[in-house]
């Protein structure tokens, strides 16, 4: 228990995917403009980042281990993320319209967002248990959902600010990404002081 | 030479990192150290070239419905081919580039790159405008190690520069990654206008994305 908590800790907060592990810039950059689809966002990544632990987990343990077929994770993995979010896509507009319509948008995205394959590549990398897998993928998409949500606050008001010509645009994005960073760093060391 | 167009394009005028903005999660990861940045560069390089080769020869026979799920399959081939490479040859390297080695799969030049362009012209062009993308890479991830490396740091490619250099750790941070690729940009932006009088991209490039018209004009992604 002690030990998922940990897991969990670090990964929505010491070891957050955008902010200190640089996995899904992407969408961080590019879809925090406004809050409703920030959350829509990340309420998606949080469901694909479960469900790709929960799948590729049994994959890699009981169909590549045993086979030796270790170096084959990412070409695996990366196909059933794929196909999962595909399936995902197809199921929810045909028989959840009203979920479709709130994350469906964002799901073609998620494919190719490394923090999805990322999280799953860690799983192994840790040796993680099932469960500790499943928690770990929990933590990094609340953590990658913080950062989303944070982030959209913070370029709400960068938006009425008078910036500077040059740095108007992407540039006083990232810029506001270093400060929003420096205040992660602050956690470092916390979750192992809290949990010990 | 009518293809030395596609060569040149990627270096500059469309650099993929510092003017499309594509391929932004390496950049930041991997730019602690000029010698990090140049082997993320030139892996990309390498995946970017056998990928759009491959593609160009095989475009006619994929269908279109699939055509994504078999770019990535082939992308991904040749990312575990490469990882087998550096670890056996630069195993340090290997070490040091992570788990964003396996990443480069999902890398949006590379997939940008195979629905943009291999999926539509022959196989000279498609291998030079890898080549050249690839080349812009890694000069982008050089140009943002190198001032990385020595403000972070000290020194350049291991070598320290002097004792009266006092390094700032925070460079090597997250957080002055974030900082040193916003001000790059802000420089390139400023640069662009003086020079073409074009308006500098506002946003992140999903122009250049593989979903784009998945998203257009739905989500965020413009």
């Amino acid at each position: 228990m002690k030990e998922m908590l940990i897991i969990l800790f670090s990964a929505i907060l010491v070891d957050n995917f955008v902010l200190s592990k640089f996995m899904g810039i992407c969408p961080f950059l590019g879809v925090s403009k406004k809050m409703n689809s920030a959350l829509g966002m990340s309420g998606a990544v949080i469901f694909v980042m479960l469900m790709a632990s929960a799948m590729t987990y049994p994959i890699y343990k009981y169909l590549l281990l045993p086979n030796n077929l270790q170096y084959l994770n990412t070409m695996a993995f990366i196909l059933i993320i794929a196909l999962f979010v595909q399936l995902v896509e197809i199921i929810l507009k045909k028989y959840v319209k009203s979920l479709y319509n709130a994350l469906g948008v964002y799901l073609p995205l998620i494919t190719t967002n490394c923090a999805v394959l990322g999280v799953t590549l860690l799983n192994i990398e840790n040796e993680y248990t099932f469960l500790n897998s499943l928690v770990n993928a929990l933590g990094a998409g609340l953590g990658f959902m913080l950062a989303l949500v944070l982030f959209a606050g913070v370029r709400e008001r960068v938006d009425n600010a008078d910036v500077p010509e040059a740095l108007k645009g992407v540039p006083i994005t990232l810029i506001a990404a270093s400060i929003v960073s420096v205040t992660f760093m602050g956690f470092a060391g916390l979750v192992e002081g809290i949990f010990k | 030479m009518k293809y030395m167009k596609e060569f040149t394009k990627g270096i500059l005028k469309e650099n993929p990192v510092l003017v499309m903005l594509l391929g932004t999660c390496p950049t930041l990861a991997t730019t602690t150290l000029l010698s990090s940045s140049l082997g993320m560069g030139l892996a990309t390089t390498f995946v970017l070239l056998c990928s759009n080769i491959v593609i160009s020869l095989i475009k006619n026979f994929i269908p279109k419905e699939v055509r994504l799920p078999s770019y990535i399959l082939v992308i991904a081939g040749f990312v575990t081919f490469v990882s087998f490479i550096l670890q056996s040859y630069l195993p340090s390297l290997y070490e040091s580039l992570g788990i964003f080695l396996s990443l480069i799969v999902v890398n949006c030049i590379i997939l940008g790159r195979a629905e943009m362009f291999a999926s539509k012209n022959n196989v000279i062009a498609s291998a030079l405008d890898g080549i050249g993308m690839g080349i812009g890479f890694t000069l982008a991830l050089g140009l943002i190690g190198s001032i990385r490396e020595i403000l972070g740091c000290g020194t350049i490619l291991g070598i320290s520069i002097g004792n009266w250099f006092e390094p700032i750790i925070f460079f090597i941070t997250p957080a002055g990654g974030f900082l040193v690729f916003g001000v790059l940009i802000a420089v390139v932006n400023t640069i662009l206008k003086a020079k073409t009088n074009k308006k500098p991209k506002e946003e992140f490039g999903c122009a250049n994305c593989p979903s784009k018209d998945v998203c257009a004009g739905k989500g965020e992604c413009k």
